[in-house]
């Protein structure tokens, strides 16, 4: 069976998944605080860069770049990290490349490996395969530690353990650390995770990360992060195997200039986050004296195919657009089912796994097209242009798969079609907005719209959408300007 | 395995079938319009650099050439250090009597490592603009495990090694990449952690406290 990003909980579309996330108060309560601080901080540490515009601009062009010519970017990577020591492995999918690091572990005898928070071998779901192989693979990221103990699911790229408070942590370290006497207060908590890693870094034989890039020209792969122990797995064990998508690569290492002013403000809302290891090949005598890199497909070369989804790829999964997200601020990360979840993850889970699957095809939809997350994307990552292109997408596929007659005449259809070509024109997208407008009204009742047709009825019944206003913002806009 | 690569090549070049055959990865453009040199003056770089380092929970201490040694000892007594590691090139007048040092000159174990008191180093580079302090493996730095197990950190940063904007470092830091392959480390502050409760928790792993003493030349 091919494994994908999609469905760590089973196949449930978004609406119903949202419902219960809905229904869990303590998320809710972090969730808010979470994103409501994030999005401050961020503003503020965006505010002060006075050539943001310039470096995002920049950005998304290299990202275009890479991704035109993804080929012979991936091809000048192998021969960079081959010359610096290090061994390039290809996958086409998770189980190839789930069985490639397996391999590499197996032959290094190790029974343990240390692993830092890679999305990518979340996708792979490495540590099932690694646990079927007699391997165990230690997460050691605080909050992958806390989610590893706890066996659940992450909720959100950047703070995955934001639905736990901290007497359950307390409760989790005591029951599965040893942890003796603890108290509740982060600072021992974490003090007691330190004290379990460390161990761990100083014993593993191998070490297991992701890399957020990897330049084609030098062969240099980075980790960025916060807590340090990236700089363990990636500097004390003898063997590393770092798992990549892809569309991570970037060009030249002078590129880092932008990217790495781009990612930690979006990202952690720092001017630079604490640590960010590069590492190119092998060095003697400093640092793994093996390193593989393991370059993952699954899924990714068919994004690549769609001229206009395959911007999905530029992103450097800072989660800006997650924080920002009215409907993820809401529901959280478990609603989207996925390892990418948010706006990014509702054009990427799609089209990662493709369309007609029950779950995914309910993403492109769990937005209100507000638009903020295009805002904030560092690369300019057109969220809601692909949004609604996978919308027309999921529709036609109905219509191919013989639902008929009958959603050849679905609304749906014809709108998102109407809108996708017009997203981008100004003056067409008033008048579809106009035309949202007039075609709404036998829905609306006393102002607030209570049943959505078709497939967003279940997203509707969770919470009250407010319908198209009467005046647009941009009509509201013009008057007031007065011209 | 090779038949991997083959199959991934040759879906991404079927996928990309609306790219003209003729166009080169250059003939995409790419603006890049942002700064790339600072222009401010040495000496506010030098104070902004002060100022965004003691923002992550480090400090900084501005000191003299010739005082260096003094403000060693100084860093070293406060913090309890008694077992110091230190690269081998690391000019031995930096060191205070009274200390042990344990020298990679020797090639210390990773449990030797942890079990002393701190490290000292230089740095290849300081950027003001972000307070991040870049390890390239070079001068006076020694190999990243030496900087990633004792439990603090003494960085000595040359005012001259300053720069004002991330564009710069990386362009210092080409060299040692890209013609020996040496890893590059940057540090800004402390490790942190806001993973309990958004709680912002400083010193989870790596060196939990981080000195820095930024030496200038003596103003006369
Ligand atoms: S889509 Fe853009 S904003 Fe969202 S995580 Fe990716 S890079 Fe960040």
């Amino acid at each position: 069976m091919k494994q994908d990003a999609f469905s760590p909980g089973g196949g449930a579309p978004f609406e119903v998944l949202a419902k219960e996330s809905l229904a869990n108060s303590q998320l809710r309560r972090n969730l808010g605080k979470a994103t409501t601080t994030i999005r401050q901080k961020r503003a503020a540490a965006v505010g002060e860069m006075p050539d943001w515009e310039e470096l995002r601009e920049a950005g998304r062009a290299l990202k275009e770049r890479v991704m035109r010519h993804l080929d012979e970017y991936l091809l000048q990577l192998e021969e960079s990290v081959t010359r610096a020591g290090g061994k390039v492995h290809w996958a086409r999918d998770a189980r190839e490349a789930n069985r490639i690091v397996a391999s590499i572990a197996r032959g290094h005898a190790a029974r343990e490996v240390v692993k830092v928070k890679s999305i990518a071998t979340d996708e792979t779901k490495l540590n099932e395969y690694l646990e079927r192989e007699g391997i165990r693979a230690i997460e050691t990221d605080l909050a992958e530690l806390i989610i590893q103990l706890s066996g659940e699911e992450s909720s959100h790229i950047l703070v995955p353990a934001i639905h736990k408070n901290r007497s359950e942590i307390r409760e989790l370290f005591l029951r599965e650390l040893d942890a003796g006497d603890l108290s509740d207060e982060p600072t021992d908590l974490t003090n007691t995770a330190r004290l379990y890693l460390r161990k761990k870094f100083l014993e593993a034989e191998v070490g297991i990360s992701g890399a957020n890039f990897a330049v084609a020209e030098t062969g240099t792969v980075s980790v960025v992060e916060s807590e340090g122990n990236g700089r363990m797995c990636t500097t004390l064990p003898r063997v590393l195997v770092t798992v990549m998508g892809i569309e991570k690569v970037i060009p030249a290492w002078q590129d880092f200039e932008v990217f790495m002013q781009l990612l930690p403000r979006s990202s952690t809302a720092e001017r630079m986050n604490p640590y960010t290891s590069f590492w190119t090949g092998v060095s003697e005598g400093d640092g793994p004296q093996e390193f593989h890199l393991v370059l993952l497909d699954n899924g990714r070369t068919d994004v690549l195919a769609d001229e206009r989804g395959r911007q999905a790829l530029n992103c450097i999964r800072c989660s800006a657009c997650l924080n920002v997200c009215p409907v993820y601020e809401r529901v959280g990360g478990h609603a989207y089912n996925s390892v990418y979840p948010g706006p990014i993850g509702a054009i990427l889970t799609p089209q990662l796994v493709g369309i007609g699957k029950k779950g995914p095809d309910s993403l492109p939809y769990a937005s209100s097209l507000c638009g903020a997350c295009y805002e904030v994307c560092p690369v300019k990552i057109n969220i809601p242009e692909v949004l609604i292109e996978l919308r027309g997408k999921v529709v036609r596929h109905k219509q191919d798969a013989g639902e008929g007659w009958r959603s050849r005449l679905d609304p749906e259809n014809a709108a998102m079609q109407l809108m996708a070509r017009n997203f981008s024109d100004v003056r067409l997208y008033e008048a579809s907005q106009k035309l949202a407008k007039a075609g709404q009204w036998p829905l609306a009742r006393g102002g607030v719209i209570q049943r959505l047709p078709g497939r967003l009825s279940g997203w509707s019944a969770v919470r009250d959408l407010k319908p198209v206003p009467r005046q647009t913002f941009r009509e509201w806009w013009k008057k007031e300007r007065g011209s | 395995m090779s038949g991997a690569k083959e199959e991934v090549l040759s879906r991404i070049r079927r996928s990309l079938k609306d790219v003209p055959r003729n166009e080169r990865p250059e003939d995409v453009p790419v603006e890049r319009g942002y700064r790339t040199e600072s222009d401010t003056s040495r000496e506010e770089l030098i104070e902004l650099f002060a100022e965004r380092v003691s923002e992550y929970d480090a400090t900084v201490t501005r000191v003299e050439e010739a005082e260096l040694p003094a403000a060693i000892e100084k860093a070293l007594r406060r913090r309890g250090v008694r077992r110091l590691v230190v690269p081998p090139d690391l000019p031995e007048g930096w060191v205070p009597k009274g200390v042990e040092v344990l020298s990679d000159a020797d090639r210390l174990s990773n449990r030797d490592l942890d079990a002393s008191d701190g490290v000292l180093t230089g740095c290849a580079l300081g950027i003001a603009q972000t307070g991040t302090i870049a390890l390239d493996a070079g001068e006076r730095q020694g190999r990243r495990a030496l900087t990633l197990l004792p439990d603090y950190h003494l960085c000595v940063v040359r005012e001259d090694q300053v720069v004002g904007l991330v564009p710069e470092a990386f362009d210092r830091l080409r060299d040692a990449v890209q013609s020996e392959g040496r890893a590059i480390t940057f540090i800004s502050g402390p490790s942190a952690t806001s993973d309990i409760e958004l709680e912002r928790v400083a010193g989870v792993h790596g060196p939990r406290t981080l000195d820095v003493l930024l030496v200038g030349r003596a103003l006369s």
